[in-house]
């Protein structure tokens, strides 16, 4: 654990796990969405769902989709911001398979886009992001992500690694997940270096990539 | 990597002649690639954020369930009485930890350290400290390194959490920290650094987590008043010359083990104890449950 884990995060209360993580939760899915949020529909599963509401957890998750940190004290009067700026925001309870006790599933949309993901907040304001659009996906929003979603064929995964090689990407961590044989996959890949656009774009125009998502670490929201 | 033991701290402490904080400083600067400057700043910025929350205290706020707020007025009025049993620095500390508890029981901005709900502990010791003593920021700044340097230990070697561990792993680990910061402050060397800690773990051992509804108000709040005092009574001890008869890496060891056997109605779940009395469960309409 890193020192300013210990002494810190700045955050907004009452839990870690339950707000920080949750707000977290939020702020990773807007910015997988790559534009700002129309409608979402958030539903709560297990501790999230039982004791979500006395730690903030709903306000949490609705300022994270608006772009705020965790240390953001608009936490609190978010869903009203929501209303304000014309968010629809519907809340509910859902029951997940194998799902980790502070779960949610968030069913996004933007103008262009649609995004369904499984975020779960671990403890500490640590966080995992379980499933994009249905397939598995393991990552913390701790360093720059890619994810590429591309039917099972030969070539695939040394396309997007040499495109990384290429722009001196290192590759911190890599998961490759499929449905079936042949079927849909997905891989995500933390990286220690943001990837350029241009790079981004190219992988979008590759034969039998579905779909590919950027998570960027950089504050400034890029609309893509 | 982070150290595992107060031990190994002290150890390169002794073969680098530094002093305790200097070498959490440099590990920081190692693991994140910063300067000693940039992580002063950034630990600066914590003790900053603290005092923030310490001054933006709200009275008339209350929490979601409505359990939870104004009770740091009541000490602050309290402290202004002349025939008060305690002194007004223990009285302060007092008055701070519950404070800054409420406000994250009421979505306030705090600093988790090492966690939301016992957040209240370790600026208690050290804004009061500052206030009271008139020491430099600099000098609070590097007793949060001495803090942050035996919460890294207690999370690599025992556990940080109340769903890991239980309270004496959330308050008792912010008190361990706070009693060492407090130690440093009070011209202590490493080895009473490390018995300062290890006192104040002590007396928090087998402490559970039963919050009221699962959430961080009942009793973590006052937990947080008994931590922070807890941290000034053990470094007190330490500075007079009291040494744990077990070294301090072993009661370490020693909340894992009792961390890992209480069973998980006792680990933050709100299934047992305080959070299953009848009155508890009264509190709880509002969610439903």
């Amino acid at each position: 654990m890193q020192l300013f884990d210990i002494i810190g995060p700045v955050m907004v209360g009452p839990s870690s796990s339950h707000t920080a993580g949750a707000v977290k939760i939020g702020y990773v899915a807007r910015k997988l969405l790559g534009e700002p949020v129309k409608s979402a529909e958030i539903l709560l599963y297990g501790s999230f769902d039982a004791t979500g509401k006395g730690h903030g957890t709903d306000r949490a998750l609705v300022a994270g989709l608006m772009g705020m940190n965790p240390d953001d004290a608009r936490i609190p009067d978010s869903l009203k911001l929501a209303c304000d700026q014309g968010i629809e925001i519907k809340f509910g309870s859902i029951s997940l398979k194998e799902a980790h006790p502070n779960s949610v599933l968030l069913k996004l949309e933007g103008e262009n886009r649609r995004l369904e993901i499984v975020g779960e907040s671990l403890g500490g304001s640590i966080i995992n992001i379980a499933s994009i659009d249905g397939l598995s996906a393991n990552f913390s929003g701790d360093y720059p992500t890619l994810i590429v979603h591309n039917n099972d064929q030969p070539g695939h995964v040394a396309e997007v690694t040499s495109m990384l090689s290429h722009k001196s990407v290192n590759i911190a961590s890599m998961q490759l997940y499929r449905e079936h044989r042949g079927g849909n996959a997905v891989m995500v890949l933390e990286c220690d270096q943001e990837i350029p656009e241009q790079a981004i774009q190219w992988l979008k125009h590759l034969e039998g990539v579905e779909k590919v998502t950027y998570y960027s670490l950089n504050k400034e929201e890029k609309e893509r | 990597m982070s150290y595992k033991a107060l031990a190994e701290i002290i150890g390169e402490a002794d073969k680098e002649g530094k002093l305790f904080w200097e070498i959490i400083l440099d590990e920081d600067c190692r693991e994140s690639g910063t300067s000693k400057e940039e992580s002063f700043r950034k630990m600066l910025y914590m003790y900053t954020a603290m005092k923030e929350a310490d001054s933006n205290y709200d009275a008339s706020a209350r929490s979601a369930s409505g359990m939870a707020g104004g009770d740091g007025k009541l000490l602050e009025e309290y402290r202004k009485q002349k025939n008060r049993l305690i002194g007004n620095f223990l009285t302060k500390v007092m008055e701070k930890a519950v404070k800054m508890g409420e406000s994250n029981a009421c979505m306030k901005r705090i600093v988790a350290a090492p966690t939301a709900g016992s957040c209240g502990v370790i600026p208690a010791v050290l804004i009061t400290y500052e206030e009271e003593k008139k020491v430099s920021q600099d000098k609070i700044v590097e007793a949060l390194y001495v803090a942050g340097g035996i919460g890294e230990v207690l999370a690599e070697s025992a556990a940080i959490s109340g769903a890991k561990g239980g309270c004496q792993a959330e308050i008792g680990s912010a008190s361990a920290m706070a009693a060492g910061a407090i130690a440093y402050l009070e011209g202590g060397d490493n080895e009473t650094i490390a018995h300062a800690a290890a006192l104040a773990l002590k007396n928090m051992l087998g402490l559970t987590c039963d919050p009221v509804g699962g959430l961080v108000e009942v009793p973590c709040i006052k937990r947080n008043v008994s931590g922070a005092v807890n941290a000034i009574i053990s470094s007190q001890m330490a500075i007079a010359g009291i040494r744990s008869k077990i070294p301090p890496d072993e009661v370490i060891d020693s909340m894992r083990r009792i961390g890992s056997l209480l069973p998980e109605c006792l680990r933050e779940t709100g299934k047992e104890g305080l959070a299953i009395t009848p009155t508890a469960l009264g509190k709880l309409k509002f969610n439903d449950l």
